[in-house]
């Protein structure tokens, strides 16, 4: 296993962050992909994760995606907490052997020096009710810090997988809150601070938060957004039908943030919620078994 | 005699599953020995973090030649049976079988003669066998396996007599064989590269070298002295926690304790709050002061040994805890600006059940069912109890809560007091939720008593009433707990509470008396005494209950209960007997005896003493002095035995005679089964 990383300088703010990591897992046979252009809860929904964890073929990539969780918004005043972030994932199927090592080699490549922190696995299983996915895995600490989620994924769509993909997700912003000893997510260099430029954290995504949470929590059209879940609903059905099951799974991310922002404005009581994670839940199971068929015929 | 060594290396195996996992290996491999006709001294288990090892001393290295017996069908049966059986022994025909009477019949018998050899070629088989059977509570595939195991496995030390057995595992799909080697590995940042093995001894040497100890115990004793010699050093105590202790040894292969400080500007916040974040969200071990409160250190135990001598890791710790303890402090200062009376209606807004509508819904539930309660709890003054009620459920809907729901009732008890609430009041909502369990503190002031009872008795009957009643093993909802906690707040507290009122169905009140059977059976209780005293029906008074019990349990301690048992016994088969034969005998014996047909002294005996039993057992057990009922009875012993020795009491020539003396033992049965029903009782 080359780590050509480690001879390059350990990244000094977020951007190189992300190039290190993406340079990372590109030398291990990644395909580095850009994010999914829609809104998405966090990384596992894009399709390079959830579909291609189904069906025979191998398939190894890496890629960061934008994760929104109206919920979470605090109009930029909490200093760990954003409605929009940025989680960088890598999935390895099948997974290799040597899959935990190639991930600690990561951490040695944006700098965490095993030989000077503490790192543990520690249990964490994983489970989505919106995508009827689960896995075993564990919690990564970092001197007592989460640093990184890790699945092998069994289940998807409520579809046993057929070949177990290792799935790897970074949590961006506290990690280099961490690497870079920053109190506020805000206060992170963006870009280099030695930058004509230099950008902070705060420069970039404060004034996004701020009005992102007053649009989640104040002022998105509730009647609009139940249009759209219930149309979301029946145009992934009609794709299904019409055995597309890229544009069907398409219309079930689009629900599934539609009822994020629902949930956000607190239109949807705690019985309603459940059903409307079903209603998500099936649609994704849907896509699955629709995209299942493309694979295996392939 | 030679040793068997084996160890299965994988990914991080989860802290709760070691301990389980490395008997279940020790039994499954040591069945499989016995199976395999192979002897052994004896079989020790290990498990770390990343493996399971067991060493079995003292199996010879050859095994003898065995002959299996198998019985086949019998003699004559059809042909199916019988080529089935020929089949399954590996024999051609009838002719290598032998006929043997077993005493039930003919049967054919087939003897196998297994050849003995070399101890190591049976012993794949069995690891094999013990591997596969292994049960994780959670297991998964990787790869392309179709095997399953708790997380990757990677491989598999398997020495026999110091030699590698032949064998490996096959994950399946594309994945190559786990062959058994005499290879493992060290601590995954400590040590690089492979380790060989030969047997045992340099196996725990070499793992030791690679800065992993093997053995759990003693992990757990590295963490404990250097806590105790950190703390000891800082002027702190350790606060001893079995659990964490547990997780910390599963979650380390080569444990380092460290001493790290809590930021003094959080020492104000409750030190619950503090304790939560070290212990559940850090797994760090929290120190006492000489007067037992919260110190401002804390021990970390770290799996590395750090080229700064730790310094980074601890630093690292210090700032997670900081951060955490920094959200805590926000809540604290943020929630202490709003009292419990204004958080109320925000309880509207959170649905504790979709059939039992919100927490405010639940509250005004547990507000009438305190009250009612509240006039059987001595010193539970009415104001304070429908107070603490009121407010017990407030702290759901504080910050903190929300942020660590474990710290429910614990936060609302902080913030009454913080209100300056009356003591009681406050107390009462940090204890309501008690006890959590069979260990827990258990309620003992009035007004705790009082919300603590309505808090559980209030999930019982609604949970009850929409039919999510715990089945089997789940009990989503904890109702055995809840029921339990009613037990032992009742008990403990010697409540006078006629519980049945109160839980308004007859299948509730069987649901109590399972779980006040299972509660007295761990306290070494005799459960036939359990049963025979509620047997006597609807009793509702645990209190009350629990007296008839002890005192039936006492008395059946003595010699003189002992026998009385026998003549009860004996009493009652003779006139159940009578009874089968006769279906109409029950009510011809159940009035009063005839005293001019009492014609042996024996007999009049009997009927003096069950009248002087009579006029003392009633008023005795109407003062619910079930001693005294009890030492009553013992008065029975010496007639009862006289009469069965001297007089016949089934007489078949004078019936009236018969019955007059069936209704004498009928009425014996009947004066001691007012107490219980001692037909119930196991000699």
């Amino acid at each position: 296993m080359s780590n050509p990383s480690a001879a390059t300088a350990k990244p000094q703010c977020f951007q190189e962050l992300i190039l290190t990591l993406q340079d990372y897992w590109a030398h291990q046979g990644c395909a580095i992909l850009q994010p999914y252009d829609m809104e998405m809860g966090a990384g596992t929904f894009h399709t390079a994760t959830t579909l291609r964890a189904l069906g025979p073929k191998p398939w190894y990539a890496a890629y960061v995606q934008p994760s929104r969780r109206p919920k979470d918004g605090r109009y930029g005043e909490n200093p760990m907490r954003l409605q929009h972030y940025y989680q960088f994932q890598a999935i390895l199927k099948p997974s290799p052997p040597d899959i935990l090592e190639r991930y600690l080699g990561s951490l040695d490549a944006i700098g965490i020096d095993t030989g000077l922190h503490d790192i543990r696995l520690v249990e964490d299983d994983w489970e989505s009710p919106t995508l009827g996915a689960w896995g075993l895995g564990w919690e990564v600490w970092c001197d007592g810090m989460e640093i990184t989620q890790f699945t092998y994924f069994q289940q998807v769509g409520g579809i046993e997988v057929d070949l177990v993909a290792g799935e790897i997700t970074y949590g961006l912003e506290r990690l280099a809150m961490y690497l870079f000893d920053k109190k506020s997510i805000f206060d992170l260099p963006f870009n280099s601070p030695k930058s004509d430029v230099p950008l902070s954290y705060r420069d970039v995504f404060l004034q996004n938060e701020q009005e992102q949470s007053a649009y989640n929590f104040e002022k998105a059209d509730t009647d609009m957004l139940f249009r759209h879940f219930a149309d979301a609903e029946k145009e992934c059905a009609r794709m299904i039908a019409a055995k597309l099951p890229l544009p069907a799974y398409e219309q079930c991310i689009k629900a599934s943030h539609t009822f994020n922002l629902l949930d956000a404005r607190g239109v949807i009581s705690v019985t309603e919620r459940q059903s409307y994670i079903l209603r998500v839940r099936d649609l994704a199971k849907a896509c699955c078994e629709a995209w299942l068929v493309t694979q295996k015929a392939a | 005699m030679a040793e068997l060594l084996l160890e299965v290396l994988s990914e991080e195996i989860p802290a709760r599953m070691q301990t389980r996992a490395a008997e279940d290996l020790k039994r499954l491999v040591c069945d499989g020995l016995k199976g395999a006709g192979l002897d052994f001294d004896q079989a020790r288990a290990f498990a770390t973090p990343r493996r399971l090892a067991l060493v079995v001393d003292g199996i010879p290295a050859m095994r003898a030649d065995v002959n299996e017996e198998r019985r086949g069908p019998r003699v004559g049966a059809p042909d199916n049976a019988v080529q089935g059986f020929l089949k399954g022994a590996g024999l051609a025909s009838l002719d290598q079988a032998e006929k043997r009477d077993t005493g039930k019949g003919e049967f054919w018998f087939a003897v196998i003669r297994k050849k003995g050899g070399p101890t190591a070629d049976a012993l794949p088989a069995v690891i094999d066998a013990a591997l596969k059977a292994l049960p994780w509570p959670k297991s998964m595939k990787w790869g392309s396996s179709t095997m399953q195991w708790v997380r990757p496995l990677q491989s598999i030390v398997a020495l026999f007599d110091g030699k590698v057995l032949s064998g490996a595992i096959e994950p399946g799909g594309q994945m190559a064989p786990v062959r058994f080697s005499d290879t493992t590995r060290g601590h995954r940042f400590l040590s690089r590269g492979e380790i060989k093995v030969t047997d045992f001894a340099d196996y725990t040497a070499k793992l030791e070298a690679a800065h992993v100890v093997l053995d759990p115990a003693a992990r757990k004793k590295i963490i404990l002295e250097g806590a105790d010699r950190l703390t000891r050093e800082a002027q702190v105590a350790l606060k001893h926690d079995e659990g964490l202790l547990e997780e910390i040894a599963g979650l380390v292969e080569w444990p380092v304790p460290m001493l790290g400080t809590i930021d003094s500007a959080f020492m104000d916040v409750p030190p619950e709050v503090l304790t939560v974040s070290m212990r559940v969200h850090l797994r760090h071990f929290v120190t006492a002061r000489a007067d037992g409160s919260l110190a401002n250190r804390f021990v970390v135990v770290a799996n590395n040994v750090a080229r700064d001598g730790g310094k980074t890791i601890l630093e690292g710790n210090e700032r997670v805890l900081r951060a955490r303890l920094a959200d805590a402090k926000f809540f604290w200062d943020l929630d202490r600006k709003t009292t419990l009376e204004e958080r109320l209606p925000a309880l509207k807004g959170i649905v504790f059940h979709a059939k039992l509508g919100t927490q405010a819904d639940r509250v005004e539930r547990i507000i009438a069912l305190a009250k009612e309660i509240a006039p059987s709890v001595p010193g539970a003054d009415a104001a304070d109890v429908e107070q603490a009620a009121r407010l017990c459920k407030a702290d759901l809907v504080s910050g903190m809560v929300g942020e660590f729901p474990e710290l429910q009732g614990i936060m609302g008890r902080y913030y009454a007091l913080h209100e300056k609430l009356p003591a009681a009041v406050a107390e009462a909502i940090g204890d309501h939720y008690a006890p959590a369990g069979p260990r827990d503190r258990c309620p003992s002031a009035p007004v705790s008593i009082a919300v603590a009872l309505a808090d559980k008795l209030d999930a019982l009957v609604s949970f009850w009433r929409i039919g999510e009643k715990p089945t089997g093993s789940r009990d989503p909802y904890g109702l055995r707990r809840a029921a339990l906690g009613v037990i032992r707040i009742v008990v403990e507290n010697r409540l006078r509470l006629p519980l049945a009122r109160f839980l308004k169905s007859d299948e509730l009140l069987e649901f109590f008396a399972e779980r006040l059977k299972v509660q007295m059976r761990e306290k070494g209780v005799r459960h036939d005494v359990v049963d025979a005293v509620l047997a006597r029906g609807a009793e509702d008074d645990l209190v009350r209950l629990l007296a008839r019990v002890e005192a039936v349990q006492g008395f059946l301690g003595t010699e003189a209960g002992r026998n009385l048992l026998i003549a009860y016994g004996r009493a009652a088969n003779i006139v159940r007997a009578e009874e089968k034969k006769d279906k109409a005998l029950a009510g011809k014996i159940s009035g009063a005896l005839s005293a001019a047909l009492l014609e042996q002294s024996e007999e009049k005996a009997v009927a003096a003493a069950l009248g002087q039993v009579s006029e003392r057992v009633g008023p005795a057990l109407q003062r619910e002095d079930y001693v005294g009922a009890m030492q009553a009875f013992a008065g029975l012993r010496a007639p009862v035995d006289s009469l069965f020795e001297k007089v016949t009491v089934n007489v078949t020539d004078r019936p009236e005679l018969r019955l007059n003396r069936l209704k004498l033992l009928n009425q014996m049965r009947a004066t001691m089964d007012s107490v219980a029903d001692f037909s119930k009782i196991e000699g």
